[in-house]
C-alpha cells in the first residue's frame, strides 16, 4: 500500500498547448480523488502522465517511496480503466482479465484463482469465455473494471469510466463503484466532467481548469466554499447566480437593493455569488431582500426554477429554486438571499474574498 | 435508390407488387451476371470442347462432347506445373514481402510523429500515379545492370515495390482507425513494444492484411509485361506469359482449347482465394468507413 504524489507536474506539447501547467497533489491510501473539470482542461493528460503513457515536461510522480517519473508504464504497478474500456477484442473475457497477470509470470493456479475471484465479485462468471464483441456496454465496463482490480495495483486510475453508459445504468454502476473501491485500501484517481459523479464518489475533489489546480477539497467544501469564481460557476446545478456589482456605502448594489459586504475594506467592484436554492421567498423579518419581475418559470418536478429580473437593473437575472407547491399570483416577487450562503469573489482575480 | 427499394421489397411478405419487383430484380441481376461472366464462361466452355467443336461454324454453344484433353495436354506436352510453381513462388514471396515491409511502415506513419510525414505520404501517393508500364524500360536497364535477368528476384522486387504504396496507404488508414487506447492499455498492463505489436496489434490487423495481401497477390499473379521482358528462360516463366506463348508456338494453328484451359487454370486459384476470404475482404475494404 502506498500513496501517490504529484510534484509540480507540467506537460507542454507546444508553446500554445500546455494541458497541464503546474499540478501538485497527494492522494493517500484509501482516498478517492476525482479530477473534475470541463472538457479539454487537461484531466486525461494528467491521468496519462500518472500512468506513464506520456512523459512529463517537468515535475515528478511518486508512488510511496518510489520516484516513478522515468519508469515504464508497465513497471509502475498501476491499473487504468479507459473511457472506451480498451478490451482486447481477440481475447476472451478471462484472457483479458488475466493478461497482466500472465505478463507478471504468476503461476497458472494463482491466475485462475484471482480471475475467478474478481469475476465472481463483478458478476462475470457466466461471461468468462465470451469475446468482448459479444458483451453489452455495461458488461464491457465490468470487464474493464475486473482487469484493473485483478492486478491489486498500487494506484487505480479511471478515465470517465461511466460516460459510455446510459443514464440509469450509470447511476447503478456509480453506487457499485463506490462500494468496490471503498474495499480497496489503495489511492484512486478518477477523472470526470460530471459533477454528480465527483460529488457522490470522491473523498476529495480536485477542480482543474486551464491546466491548473483550482481547488482541492472534500466535495462538500467545494460546494459550500468554492475557492474562486470558476469553481463556483462550474460546481452545482442549476448554476450559481454570479453578479459583478459596484459597491457604495459598504454594500454591493443589486439593482435598487443594497447587499451588505462583510469585508473590512470594500472594493469598488465585487462579484456576488448565491446558489438558486439559497434564494427564498422573503418573509417580513428577512434582511437581504430584493424585488423583481418573474419572466420564466421552469418546472424541475420537485421544484420550480424561477428567473427574475431585478428591479433597478433589468439586465441582471437572478434564478431561484422554489418549492413546486408555491403558487404565484403576481409577476412581482420579493426574495431573500440567505446571508450565510453568500459568496464574495474578487472582481479582477476571481478569488474568494469571503 | 430504386435498387435499394427493390432490395427491401424482396423481403416483404408476398403481394402482387412485391412479386412483380422480385421478378424484375432477378432478371436484372441475371443480366448483370451474364454480362460480367460471359467471357469467363466462354473460356471455360472452350476449354472443355473438342477441337472440332471449337472451330465449327456456326458456333457450338451447347456442345454434345466434352473433353479434358486440353488440360492434360498442358501438363504432358508443356511444363505447366512448373509455370504454376513459378507464378506461385513469385506472387507469394512478393506478397509476403510487401506486407512485411508495408505494414510496419504504415504503423509508423499512423502512430509516430515523424518529421516530414506529409512529404512521405505525398511521395507514396505520387508513386501510385505512375503508369507502371512507363517504368519498365528503366527497370529493364536496372535488371541488366544487376544481372538479375532470368532470376525470380527480377519479378519479386518490382512486384513488391509496385504493391507497396497501396499496402502502406490502406494499412495506414486501418491503423488510424484502430483505437489507440488498446495499445495504451497494453502498455499499462506491462506488455513491451514487441509484445504489443505481435500479441495485440497483429491479431486485430489480420482482416486488413488479408485484404491488401490478396490485392497484391492478384496483381503479381496476373502481371505480364515484366514477366515477359525480364524472364526468357522457359523453366522460369509464369502462367500469363506461358499462356500467351502457347499460341505463338506454331504459325499454322492457334490452340484455342489449350489457351482456354490455361486461362481457366490460371484464374481458378484467384477465384478460390477470393471466395475463401470473401467476408474478410469486405470487412477490410469497409474498415474505417464506419466506426464500430
Ligand atoms: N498528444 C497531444 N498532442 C497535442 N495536444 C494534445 C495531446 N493530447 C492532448 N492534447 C491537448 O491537451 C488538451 C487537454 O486534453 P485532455 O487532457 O484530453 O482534456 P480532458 O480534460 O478533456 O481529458 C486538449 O486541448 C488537447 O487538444
Ligand atoms: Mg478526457
Amino acid at each position: 500500500m502506498a500513496n501517490l504524489e504529484l510534484r509540480n507536474l507540467n506537460k507542454t506539447y507546444s508553446s500554445k498547448v500546455v494541458p497541464v501547467k503546474d499540478i501538485s497533489l497527494k492522494v493517500d491510501e484509501g482516498e478517492f480523488l476525482t479530477l473534475l473539470g470541463p472538457s479539454g482542461c487537461g484531466k486525461s493528460t494528467t491521468l496519462r502522465l500518472i500512468a506513464g503513457l506520456e512523459q512529463p515536461t517537468r515535475g515528478q510522480i511518486w508512488i510511496g517511496e518510489r520516484n516513478v517519473t522515468d519508469l515504464r508504464s508497465g513497471d509502475r504497478n498501476i491499473a487504468m480503466v479507459f473511457q472506451s474500456y480498451a478490451l482486447y477484442p481477440h481475447m476472451t473475457v478471462a484472457e483479458n482479465i488475466a493478461s497482466s497477470l500472465k505478463l507478471r509470470h504468476l503461476s497458472k493456479l494463482e491466475i485462475r484463482q484471482r480471475v475467478t475471484d474478481v469475476a465472481t465479485k463483478l458478476g462475470l462468471e457466466e461471461l468468462t469465455q465470451r469475446k468482448p464483441s459479444q458483451l453489452s456496454g455495461g458488461q464491457r465496463q465490468r470487464v474493464a473494471l475486473a482487469r484493473a482490480l485483478v492486478r491489486q495495483p498500487d494506484v487505480f486510475l479511471l478515465d470517465e469510466p461511466l460516460s459510455n453508459l446510459d443514464a440509469l445504468l450509470r447511476e447503478r454502476v456509480r453506487a457499485e463503484l463506490k462500494q468496490l473501491f471503498k474495499a480497496q485500501n489503495t489511492p484512486v484517481v478518477y477523472v470526470t466532467h460530471d459533477q454528480t459523479e465527483a460529488m457522490t464518489l470522491s473523498s476529495k475533489v480536485a477542480v482543474l481548469y486551464n491546466g491548473n489546480l483550482q481547488q482541492l477539497d472534500p466535495p462538500q467544501r467545494i460546494y459550500t466554499h468554492p475557492a474562486n469564481r470558476f469553481v463556483a460557476s462550474f460546481v452545482g446545478s442549476p448554476q450559481m447566480n454570479l453578479f459583478v456589482l459596484s459597491c457604495r456605502d459598504n454594500a454591493a448594489w443589486l439593482g435598487n437593493f443594497p447587499i451588505p459586504v462583510p469585508l473590512p475594506t470594500v472594493p469598488p467592484q465585487i462579484v456576488l455569488g448565491i446558489r438558486p436554492e439559497n434564494v427564498c421567498l422573503a418573509r417580513a423579518e428577512d434582511t437581504h431582500t430584493i424585488q423583481g419581475q418573474i419572466y420564466l418559470v421552469e418546472s424541475l418536478g420537485m421544484q420550480n426554477l424561477l428567473s427574475v429580473r431585478v428591479q433597478g437593473a433589468p439586465e441582471l437575472t437572478i434564478r431561484a429554486l422554489l418549492p413546486a407547491a408555491w403558487q404565484w399570483s403576481d409577476d412581482i416577487v420579493k426574495l431573500t438571499l440567505s446571508p450565510q450562503s453568500l459568496h464574495w469573489f474578487d472582481a479582477a482575480t476571481g478569488d474568494r474574498l469571503f | 435508390m430504386s435498387l435499394i427499394q427493390n432490395l427491401k421489397l424482396v423481403h416483404l411478405p408476398k403481394s402482387k407488387t412485391s412479386n412483380y419487383s422480385h421478378l424484375l430484380l432477378s432478371v436484372f441481376v441475371l443480366l448483370v451476371a451474364i454480362f460480367c461472366l460471359a467471357p469467363v464462361l466462354w473460356q471455360l466452355l472452350t476449354s472443355l470442347k473438342v477441337n472440332a467443336d471449337i472451330s465449327a461454324v456456326p458456333n457450338v454453344y451447347i456442345p454434345k462432347r466434352y473433353t479434358l484433353a486440353h488440360y492434360t495436354e498442358l501438363f504432358t506436352r508443356r511444363p505447366f506445373l512448373n509455370y504454376i510453381f513459378n507464378s506461385a513462388l513469385v506472387s507469394i514471396t512478393s506478397t509476403v514481402l510487401c506486407l512485411a515491409l508495408g505494414a510496419p511502415a504504415a504503423y509508423a506513419l499512423a502512430r509516430l510523429r515523424i518529421w516530414g510525414e506529409q512529404v512521405i505520404l505525398a511521395g507514396v501517393l505520387i508513386v501510385t500515379l505512375f503508369p507502371y508500364i512507363l517504368l519498365f524500360l528503366g527497370l529493364l536497364q536496372v535488371v541488366q545492370a544487376l544481372h538479375l535477368g532470368n532470376n525470380y528476384l527480377a519479378l519479386i522486387i518490382p512486384y513488391t515495390a509496385i504493391n507497396l504504396p497501396l499496402t502502406i496507404l490502406v494499412m495506414r488508414s486501418f491503423f488510424q482507425q484502430l483505437p489507440r487506447d488498446l495499445e495504451d492499455a497494453a502498455k499499462v498492463d506491462g506488455y513491451n513494444i514487441q509484445q504489443i505489436l505481435l500479441q495485440i496489434v497483429l491479431p486485430m490487423t489480420v482482416p486488413a492484411l488479408v485484404t491488401t495481401g490478396i490485392l497484391a497477390f492478384i496483381f503479381a499473379w496476373n502481371e505480364f509485361i515484366f514477366a515477359l521482358t525480364f524472364i526468357t528462360r522457359e523453366s522460369l516463366k509464369t502462367i500469363p506469359v506461358a499462356t500467351a506463348q502457347l499460341g505463338s508456338s506454331s504459325v499454322f494453328e492457334i490452340p484455342y482449347g489449350a489457351i482456354a484451359a490455361a486461362t481457366v487454370l490460371g484464374t481458378s486459384p484467384l477465384v478460390l482465394l477470393v471466395l475463401l476470404f470473401q467476408r474478410r475482404i469486405v470487412q477490410g475494404l469497409t474498415a474505417g468507413a464506419v466506426k464500430g
